[in-house]
């Protein structure tokens, strides 16, 4: 029974092959993150180049020539959204002159539209710092966005290309079945991060904490993306003396100066967090990129 | 053998069926375990992700109450004691997440154009008088001379800029001077649809030329123009006009551009040719060396005919030029970050060569003249928000027939030159204060210049230029 079903599944992966023409949906992906979730999705019909590294702060990232010209060629950006990236994708959409990848074309896709966003602000000024009006932005440190984000790109890859409908819908399920079981495992191995006290440095980890039930005691940035003065740690120093926490939590692309200095008058570990895929030498697909994320935790716990 | 090719026998039918029964097919497959499984957990998943999202929901209305008042010490101790709800498995996840769905743009201005301000002041301080700025045998545009000396408001601009429907896009730029005078700097249409990598631009714009050329007075990265722009551009390019970009397909960033102006801005003037007076063609092209190391270069070209163009010189007076210039530029951006990353470190190094001819007659006298100058600068932010730059800039106005011995066309044997050393710290992406010497010998008469500077933009966030 099974045999004959696995010939069929290839037969009829065989005429897809066949029927149409050997295109791929070329990607242009903001993040690494993105770039790895099209290839679940898309196998072996998506190109992909990623924009940015996890070394680099994706608010912050140059129109770079490079970048305009990986733009034109694209069928489809594949990024954050909720202006993450307004600092530098709109120069490049305004230069690349492609109307596939025009914002509100089917050829945009921003992760953040399929998620709830945390932390959306009450008020909008610029006062309060680097706010993002639509929410948090940094969606990929709670795996579980995955789903939602991939079925909707799923179905963006087959309303782009439409011939291979159906193998999106299939790589999305077969990922959703892998995901799942990962995030089990992850899940299991994460429980005794359940309510452990943290500091962090900039507020890039809130689906992190809400995933892992972690507290977040103080971020190391007075007001988002504005560096500490000495005299804003002094006081984070303060409150860590009343409220003392396991760990301090950076991301690979940020400086080291703030956690360092509060890990040392604290005696608690300053964590590396990949961020995305690349962050650090174990990150090196999706699924490492959550597996070297709970390590980290766990080992700084102890 | 006989089972194999029985097999592909049925392997063939079986897909030709498949291919005739595809939708059914790939929406209903056969009961598989494995499918089974899938099934499950995607009812599973979809039940959680329906109940997690209204979880979150409850617990961002929860969360909304306490963080009312976010001052320093307020978000810190809010954080301490989190919500009872916080701790909550409460996955980000919208149930609605399948369908592409076109929900609001995060464009925020509904239909109002997005409106942005720059806002500009200067101290200045000249050891001579500023009025009487030249750059030695070269006639200058009106924008090409320092500003008053002690505290004045620079120039401050207002942006307006929107989507005017699927087809193209408007800007527009009013600038006003220190004297509170509006002019309209900027005023333009922009194509937003055109196949095969096309770009149409009309109306009144900065020209695509050089590098520096295309940006606003507020991004550049000195407080003024380097000579060469200022004595050969009047400050910078722009007129009324069209303008065609073309970006090619190919791997590497190689855009094509080509503009037909009125001619009524320095270098020309008179909007001559019954006003086609400028033409100018440019390339575009770079990218990246590795990680670190990224790449611009421009080769450019201009024609301006002036048809009794005049200008001002403190010594000679009015003058009046008919004729024509020419002008090649050649120009090189090498940008390097670690890894990158711009926020921490990062330099950019960039220069351009200015080569020419202008020809015709100057007050009514014959002039034949090739033309250079170059500059070359260096800007490195050496920690956040602190940056340090140099620059210099020459200039060589060429041999002037004996006719014109003493005009302002006369560089009496020397060379103009300056050397500039800034200073620069931004208060965020938004605010920024400069601190800028210029060792000035632009003419016989040397002198030194100190500038403060304040600038500030402030309306939606703008992405910004290579």
């Amino acid at each position: 029974m099974r045999k004959p079903l696995k010939i069929l599944g290839l037969a009829l992966l065989m005429a897809i092959g066949v029927s149409s023409p050997s295109w791929a949906i070329s990607v242009f992906a903001c993040e690494p993150e993105w770039a790895a979730l099209s290839v679940e999705i898309g196998g072996p019909k998506v190109t992909t180049y990623t924009a940015t590294t996890a070394l680099q702060d994706p608010h912050q990232i140059q129109a770079r020539p490079s970048l305009i010209a990986k733009a034109r060629a694209a069928d489809i950006t594949v990024c954050t959204g909720a202006e993450l990236e307004i600092g530098w994708l709109p120069q490049i959409l305004a230069q690349a002159a492609n109307k596939k990848i025009a914002p509100g074309s089917p050829g945009s896709f921003e992760a953040t539209r399929y998620v709830v966003l945390l932390e959306k602000p009450t008020s909008l000024d610029r006062a309060g710092g680097d706010i993002h009006a639509a929410g948090n932005p940094h969606i990929q440190s709670d795996p579980r966005v995955m789903l939602p984000v991939g079925k909707a790109l799923a179905a963006r890859f087959a309303q782009i290309d439409p011939a291979n409908a159906a193998l999106y819908q299939q790589r999305y399920a077969a990922f959703a079945v892998k995901w799942q079981a990962a995030l089990n495992r992850w899940q299991a191995r994460a429980a005794p991060l359940r309510g452990q006290p943290i500091a962090v440095q900039h507020k890039t980890w809130v689906y992190l904490e809400n995933w892992l039930g972690l507290r977040r005691v103080v971020a190391l940035e007075p007001k988002p993306g504005v560096p500490a003065s000495s005299g804003y740690l002094a006081q984070v120093l303060g409150i860590l003396q009343k409220t003392p926490v396991k760990m301090i939590i950076r991301s690979a692309y940020e400086d080291d100066r703030s956690s360092s200095f509060i890990a040392q008058r604290t005696g608690k570990p300053a964590v590396v967090l990949p961020y995305t895929i690349g962050g650090t030498p174990g990150a090196k697909d999706l699924y490492s990129l959550y597996d070297d994320t709970i390590t980290r935790l766990l080992a700084a716990l102890k | 053998m006989k089972r194999a090719v029985s097999r592909l026998g049925l392997c063939a039918a079986v897909a030709a069926i498949s291919l005739t029964a595809l939708p059914a097919q790939a929406a209903e497959p056969a009961p598989d375990l494995a499918t089974l499984q899938q099934e499950i957990a995607q009812m599973r998943a979809d039940y959680e992700a329906r109940i997690s999202a209204l979880e979150a929901k409850l617990a961002q209305a929860q969360a909304a109450a306490p963080a009312a008042v976010p001052t320093d010490t307020a978000d810190a101790s809010a954080d301490a004691t989190p919500p009872a709800g916080s701790e909550d498995q409460s996955p980000p996840v919208d149930e609605a997440s399948a369908e592409p769905v076109a929900a609001p743009t995060a464009n925020g201005n509904a239909q109002n154009p997005g409106v942005s301000v720059v806002l500009n002041g200067n101290y200045f301080a000249d050891s001579r008088d500023p009025a009487a700025s030249r750059i030695a045998g070269f006639p200058l545009g009106d924008e090409a001379g320092p500003p008053v000396r002690g505290f004045s408001l620079a120039e401050s601009e207002i942006t307006l800029a929107a989507n005017v429907d699927p087809y193209m896009s408007a800007n527009l730029t009013v600038s006003f001077d220190g004297q509170g005078a509006a002019d309209v700097e900027e005023a333009y249409i922009q194509s937003t649809a055109l196949p095969g990598g096309f770009t149409l631009k009309g109306g009144r714009f900065f020209s695509g030329i050089g590098y520096l050329n295309e940006r606003h007075a507020h991004n550049w990265s000195f407080i003024d123009m380097p000579l060469p722009y200022r004595a050969l551009l009047g400050g910078q390019l722009g007129d009324d006009g069209v303008q065609i970009r073309w970006l090619a397909p190919v791997g590497m960033f190689l855009e094509f551009g080509a503009e037909a102006y009125r001619g009524d801005s320095f270098p020309a003037g008179g909007a001559a040719s019954r006003g086609a007076g400028t033409q100018t063609v440019f390339v575009h092209t770079g990218g990246d060396f590795n990680d670190s190391w990224s790449w611009l270069g421009a080769l450019s070209y201009v024609r301006a005919k002036s048809d009794g163009r005049e200008t001002f010189d403190p010594i000679n007076g009015l003058d009046s030029f008919t004729g024509d210039t020419k002008l090649g530029i050649v120009s090189g951006v090498l940008k390097w970050a670690p890894g990158g990353n711009v926020v921490q470190r990062n330099l950019v190094l960039s220069g351009e060569y200015f080569f020419g001819n202008e020809k015709g007659q100057f007050n009514g006298l014959n002039a034949d003249l090739d033309r250079s100058g170059w500059y070359a600068q260096a800007v490195y932010q050496f920690r956040p928000r602190w940056s340090a730059g140099l620059r210099y800039s020459r200039m060589s106005a060429g041999d002037v027939p004996f006719a014109l011995a003493g005009s302002t066309l006369d560089d009496l044997g020397h060379n103009a030159w300056n050397a500039s050393a800034l200073v620069e710290y931004d208060s965020s992406e938004f605010g920024r204060f400069r601190l800028e010497y210029t060792r000035d010998e632009g003419d016989l008469n040397a002198g030194d210049q100190l500038w403060l500077q304040y600038t500030v933009v402030y309306g939606p966030h703008g992405a910004h230029r290579y």
